[in-house]
């Protein structure tokens, strides 16, 4: 049986391709060069059109120095805390059985299912000074909306799923046998997830954590109904390029996309790297 | 071997941590998730029925439906075309640069939606490298509606694709090989051998990218146009609302929204349940 599974497995790598296989390659490639392919080209070289320099010159305007900062500073918070209660939530999910525990899992996926503009008024209606929270708030002096907490307050709920996303499948598939033996063996609790469980989920976190980061760096609708847009203060990458364009600065606009581009491709070949690490992991288990 | 298969004795809670990751959990999702979200609702809630249903069906915002479930039903069925293709290829076939191939599908999610956008409208404006290609032929594609549903389904293409690729992976070729042995044509085995197993994937795929399509923002606002009635998609009337400080009617089409993407969930989580009891049995 296990043979012949591998046999099937690697069957296709020995067949000749037919005509219409071919064709339908063809199409696919041909496909995916235009329609996803292109748009990442088209980002440098509209953004190098007007040569190095004015490159050079595009990205370092303190506007757009101020807005990578602000980017990464809200990529340097939610992700860490995404990162926690993914982290908790797939123990808690997949560690221990309780009532309401699908219930839970369902909560941990709401994210996912808000559009990103309607995310950002969820918060404004909750937080903004006429919020029955935010009026509370602002008594007390605290305002959340339309400055840097709320940019990055969103960025959390937007990504919050991730990690927790690809740990739960993970955590399933690996079962806590290990665990268990570590503190039957009388390892704490911490011991044994530094030593054992950290160790096994290494790949799966590391793939949870690049996905989660560049959302965090992405966001756009939901960070743009909450931050405010103002220029220098709570202009995210992402709203950063959208104002450029709107002042008719195509190539300002395109040179601060291609650092976004550039992040986008470093993570896809994480993403590649941590998937085969990960897939390995498995089928060496 | 055998004892593996057996169910094992449930030995939950063995483990500790309990009581942290519980905390920690609850207290996140109740803060970050639950309590914004009933922050929405309770503000859409006390509109009253009345004005709640004559903000939804102002004539503008049945406009902005129209457009955008238009444009994401348009984008979802080609991405069930072209993602199942893709599918079929990465799984079937080994060809040079298929590993490149699966790894660029996913990038539509991980670019920013605004660097799509900003991306796609530089191709398809009129002095772009396909705007001037297709303008002479008469094919307008930047600021219509044609541009809304190639945004949304660059954003949404991998859905279909990550949703069938796994499921065709499990589909034996010898059942294919079979079929065409006893007389099937290449249409009557993608019909009656291919297509029925995936089909849950399928739907789930197509589903999961007109969810997503519909709330779709950052890659929309750039090539549409945004012209009232004709290219304003909802979630940007949403945004024309808070800046108009009518706090009201955005509450009202966001909660919309929110009520729409859950239905759609829900439906698939539905849909994909009875399939698979259905596939099971037959």
């Amino acid at each position: 049986m296990r043979i012949a599974t591998e046999q099937t497995a690697t069957k296709p790598a020995r067949q000749r391709l037919s005509p219409a296989a071919l064709a339908l390659i063809g199409v696919g490639v041909i496909g995916a060069l235009l329609i996803i392919v292109m748009p990442l080209l088209v980002i440098f070289a509209q953004a190098f059109s007007a040569g190095w320099q004015v490159y050079v010159a595009n990205l370092t305007h303190p506007d757009t120095l101020h807005a990578i900062g602000l980017t990464l500073l809200t990529a340097a918070i939610a992700v860490p805390v995404s990162t926690l209660f993914g982290v908790a939530a797939a123990w808690l999910v997949t560690r221990f059985d309780f009532p309401g525990k699908r219930l839970v899992s369902a909560f941990i996926d709401i994210p996912f299912s808000v559009s990103p503009v309607v995310a950002g008024v969820m918060y404004l209606m909750l937080y903004g000074s006429r919020g029955w929270l935010g009026s509370w708030l602002d008594a007390y002096g605290i305002q959340l909306m339309f400055n840097v907490a709320g940019v990055i307050l969103v960025t959390i709920f937007i990504t919050s799923p991730f990690v927790a996303r690809e740990l739960i499948p993970f955590m399933e598939a690996q079962g806590s046998e290990e665990e268990e033996a570590a503190t039957s063996l009388g390892a704490s609790g911490w011991q044994t997830f530094w030593r054992v469980t950290l160790p096994n989920i290494k790949w799966a976190l590391i793939y949870g954590v690049i996905l989660c980061n560049a959302r965090a760096v992405g966001e756009f609708g939901a960070v743009s109904v909450v931050s405010g847009n103002i220029r220098g203060e709570t202009n995210t990458l992402p709203l950063h390029v959208e104002l450029l364009y709107q002042d008719y600065n195509a190539t300002g606009a395109f040179a601060a996309a291609s650092l976004l581009a550039l992040i986008a491709v470093i993570t896809l070949v994480l993403k590649t790297i941590a998937e085969w690490r990960q897939r390995h992991l498995l089928s060496s288990v | 071997m055998l004892a593996t298969a057996l169910p094992m004795p449930r030995t939950k809670r063995v483990l500790p941590g309990f009581g942290l990751t519980l905390g920690t959990t609850l207290l996140f999702v109740a803060i970050i998730i639950l309590l914004p979200l009933a922050g929405l609702v309770l503000k859409a809630g006390g509109l009253g029925l009345q004005e709640f249903w004559s903000l939804v069906t102002s004539e503008r915002a049945l406009a902005s439906y129209k457009v955008t479930l238009g444009s994401a039903l348009g984008a979802s069925v080609f991405n069930l075309f072209l993602g199942l293709l893709l599918a079929w290829i990465l799984v079937r076939y080994r060809f040079p640069g298929r590993t490149m191939l699966d790894a660029v599908i996913d990038l539509p999610f991980a670019l920013p939606t605004a660097v799509a956008g900003l991306a796609l409208t530089g191709l398809f404006a009129g002095n772009g490298w396909y705007g001037k290609l297709l303008e002479p032929l008469g094919i307008q594609v930047a600021y219509t509606t044609l541009g809304i549903t190639v945004a949304m389904a660059f954003t949404t293409l991998p859905f279909v694709v990550r949703s069938v690729q796994p499921v065709l992976e499990d589909l034996e070729p010898e059942l294919e090989e079979a079929a065409q042995t006893l007389g099937a044509t290449a249409w009557q085995t993608f019909r009656r051998v291919i297509f029925p197993p995936i089909l849950p994937a399928l739907l789930s795929g197509f589903v999961l990218s007109l969810a997503r399509g519909l709330g779709e923002f950052g890659a929309v606002i750039f090539i549409a146009g945004n012209m009232p009635y004709e290219t304003e998609v909802i979630s940007l009337l949403i945004m024309i609302r808070l800046e108009e400080y009518d706090y009201a009617s955005a509450a009202a089409l966001a909660s919309v929204m929110l009520a729409a993407a859950f239905a759609l969930l829900i439906s698939i989580s539905l849909l994909q349940g009875y399939l698979n009891r259905h596939s099971r049995k037959s």
